[in-house]
Parts: C-alpha cells; structure tokens; sequence
C-alpha cells in the first residue's frame, strides 16, 4: 500500500522496499522488481546480488551498495549507479553492466575487435542481430574470456552506444 | 625549484634529489583488483602489445611503457587506474581489512578512495569525503568507473565532520592524505611550485591540523590513522604530528612498505619535534624514481 504522504524525495537515498507489499512511496521499484528485471532481461541470478542493497535518490534513479545502512542517508552517492526506472525501458548503466554483466547468459552481444572500438567511441552501428531488441549487454573477447563493455541498445537494425562522453575512448 | 633549495640539509644526496626533480616520472598504473586479478590485467596488456614492469613492493603497482595508460582496453574496463607510485603507499600502510569502516578525509579524486576499496574486497564501508564539490565529481566519475559499490561520498569540512548520516559511532581506520603545498609533485606537473609560499605552507599546516585531531577523535581506539602528504616541508609533516601527539589521544606507530625512505625529522628551523615522529617516513625522489611523499602511521588510544 503506498502512502499518500511518502514522496520520493531527491535529497537523501532511501532503501528500496522488498516487495510490492512494503511500497509506500508511490512508482519506486521494489529490490523483487529489480532482481527479477537482472534475471528476465539478462540472466543474471538474483543470488548475485545477496549482500547488496538498493536505494533510490534522484527520480528513479536506483543505486546498489554493498552491504546495508540505516535508512534513510543524507549523502552525496552511495555505491554505483546502477539502473534507471519510472520509465517504460528499464536502463542499466554502463557501470553496473562492467561490474555484474559477466555473469549475463541472455541479451549478450558479442562485438569483434573493430565493433568493440566503435562502440567505445559512443558510435551508432549497424549490424545483424536476432535477439530481443532493447538494451543488451555489449561484449567482446579480451584475455581470453568474455568481457563486458557496456550496456548497448539496439533498434532497427542499429546497436547504438550510450557510453557516457567521459568513459567513450579512441582505442 | 629553488624552493626545494630549503630542504638540503636534510635530505643528504641533494644534488641527486635535484636531478631526479627534474626527470620526468615513470608512467604507472594500479591494478583494479575489484574487477581484475593482476595476473589477467597483465595478459590483457600483452594482448594490447602494452609493456609493463612489476614493481617489487607492490602486485598491483605496474610501471607500463605507454605515456598514455588511459587509452587502452584495460583501462577502458576499468582493470587498471592511473595512479603515481607513492600516492598508493598510504592505503597499503593503512592495511584495511574487508568488513571495516573507513574515512578518507579528503577524497578526491579518488584514487586512494579505490585503492582503499579493493584492498577489502569492496566489503565494509569506505565514507569518502572531500569539501571541495568541484572534485566531487571526479571522485565519484572514479569510483563508479571503477567498479566500488562499498563507498558513500560526503561534501563536508573534514576538520569538522560529522558521523551522523551513518548508524555507527567510530570509524576502524582513517585515511588522511591532506591537501599540502605539493613540492613532491614537481616531476608530474612542472608548475607545482609556482605558487609556493611560506605563508601558503604555514596556512595550509594549520588546515592538516585540523584534519589530522578530526580524525583520530572519529576513530576507534586501537584504531588506525594513516597521514600522508606529497610535500616534504616539515611545517606539513612531522610539525602536524607533533601538534597532534600533543592534542590527542594516539602514538606512532612503526611501519615497512618495502621502498627506501628516509625517517622523519626531529629538529627543523630552530623547533624540536617529538622523538617519535622519527617513526614517519620520507620518501625522496631519488630513492624509488619517484614523486616525493610523506607517510605516519598512528594508533588510536594511550
């Protein structure tokens, strides 16, 4: 049940409820949303995340620390950005994908060399791809295993690269 | 450079001092253990036809024969970080443990912060804070960038920071690597001492003062306080210890990071200084082919 009074309020970071049951701010995910969004859209177990809390500061705007803190916290981040909602797509962020895409078995796009540099430069690219379209996890082979590089979407035919101005490089 | 001139009865070796002020510095990196083991961040470079060399101190400190260590895909991953080789001997010196709490006074732009992390396995907590909210960003840029979900960045006055958004008492450890007149970072950016002055010194001391008492109050006893500087001015170091032997409840400690250093001072421009700040360590230019650092170890408590 929300609570009509209980506002998102952009100032502080408040924990996500567990479920739907315990929401009292109206619109903010519940930590059920968010694993069962990991698992859904890119196989990623919801046991990866045991040990981490989510919080929401700023609309939508979902972030994970590991480990727990009273709520609420009147800071200026806590833990990594992690996953954009109160929007139709859901959006994870490059970030996030780094660090916990590994573990993606679902929406895995793996890039050549020369895909991956475009990629990396921000680049709109075309290319084949029959999968679900939407955000993916953008991939390529380095050291010998696969590693994520992102968070890509892709649309028409297009996987275009959201790679924040600061992190895109010329590789 | 003559600023430096000051400091020749004390270092010894000055004309070697002097010319390795006037090289430039290695380019070097950290490995980002949080999202690479050394042993992988290493295959990924021989992969890119990037060299590197280890460093014998530390496994995660890499000397690479790229100037441009930014532009590769290690990097690009997140698995190494920039970072000058005596600005990582303060977290290994703090030694933090998985599961601790830990304060980084002054934080930005976040090396240290991620340094700190990774040494726990990004488990616990690390409070990173900086007063200035123009170097916030890169503070939180870095640590996002490098994977740390166990970090909360605060924007306050160290000197009078507050544990209250948090639901504990005391900090475990304390990093305080304190802005300083930074004569130790004359190899990186050649205009370090254009700005230098007495006056400057002497200002900036009573700020670190500040920090340093903050710090140890916001600590646990039989806690750890790690100060550290990039200056070699003895106002900024072992006067700063001196200052806060006398104020607070805490005693150095010995510590062996396993480069070369020179102990701290005990007699500088007619002043005497506590026996025990022989104790801190001066790492001088000359002797790792490195910027120059200060680095104390205290603990908390009688």
């Amino acid at each position: 049940m929300s609570d009509p009074e209980a506002t998102n309020d952009g100032q502080r970071f408040d924990r996500l409820p567990e479920t739907a049951a315990d929401r009292e701010v109206e619109g903010r995910a519940t930590r059920e949303e968010v694993l069962d969004w990991w698992d859904q859209r890119f196989g990623i177990p919801p046991e990866t995340f045991e040990g981490y809390s989510f919080w929401e500061k700023g609309k939508g705007k979902i972030w994970i620390l590991r480990g727990d803190l009273e709520s609420p916290v009147g800071v200026e981040a806590l833990g990594m950005k992690f996953l954009r909602t109160r929007q139709e797509h859901w959006k994870p962020t490059m970030n996030a994908v780094q660090r916990f895409g590994r573990g993606a078995t679902r929406n895995v796009i793996e890039l050549t060399r020369e895909q991956a540099r475009r990629f990396a430069r921000g680049e709109t690219q075309e290319l084949e791809w029959d999968g679900d379209w939407g955000y993916l996890v953008a991939a390529h082979e380095f050291a010998g295993e696969p590693e994520p590089l992102g968070v890509g979407l892709y649309i028409h035919g297009e996987l275009q690269s959201p790679v924040p101005k600061g992190r895109q490089r010329e590789l | 450079m003559e600023q430096l001139e000051r400091y020749e009865p004390l270092v010894g070796e000055f004309e070697a001092f002097r010319e390795a002020c006037e090289r430039a510095l290695p380019s070097v990196v950290r490995v980002n253990t949080i999202e690479a083991t050394p042993e992988r961040a290493k295959a990924a470079l021989d992969e890119e036809g990037v060299g590197w060399d280890d460093r014998e101190w530390s496994d995660t400190v890499l000397e690479l024969d790229t100037t441009n260590p930014g532009s590769t895909w290690a990097s690009f991953h997140g698995w190494i970080h920039g970072q000058e080789e005596v600005s990582a001997i303060p977290a290994e010196v703090l030694d933090p443990e998985p599961g601790e709490r830990v304060w980084d006074a002054c934080a930005a732009p976040g090396s240290k912060t991620t340094q700190l992390a990774a040494l726990m396995d990004d488990e616990g907590l690390v409070v990173a804070n900086d007063n200035n909210l123009g170097r916030l960003s890169a503070l939180r840029f870095n640590t996002e960038r490098l994977g740390v979900t166990n970090a909360a960045v605060t924007n306050r006055d160290a000197r009078n920071f507050s544990l209250k958004p948090f639901d504990f008492e005391a900090f475990d450890k304390a990093l305080v690597d304190v802005p300083c007149s930074c004569e130790g970072t004359i190899r990186k950016n050649p205009t370090a001492l254009d700005d230098w002055s007495m006056d400057h010194v002497r200002s900036v001391a009573g700020v670190q003062k500040g920090i340093l008492r903050r710090a140890v109050q916001a600590t646990r006893e039989r806690g750890t306080v790690v100060y550290s500087t990039c200056t070699f001015a003895p106002e900024e170091n072992e006067a700063v210890l001196d200052h806060v032997l006398r104020e607070e409840d805490c005693r150095l400690v010995e510590f062996d990071v396993g480069l070369d250093s020179r102990p701290g001072i005990t007699e500088w421009d007619g002043e005497t200084y506590d026996e025990s700040v022989r104790k801190a360590q001066r790492f001088y230019p000359h002797l790792n082919d490195t910027g120059g650092f200060f680095c104390a170890k205290l603990e908390v408590g009688p």
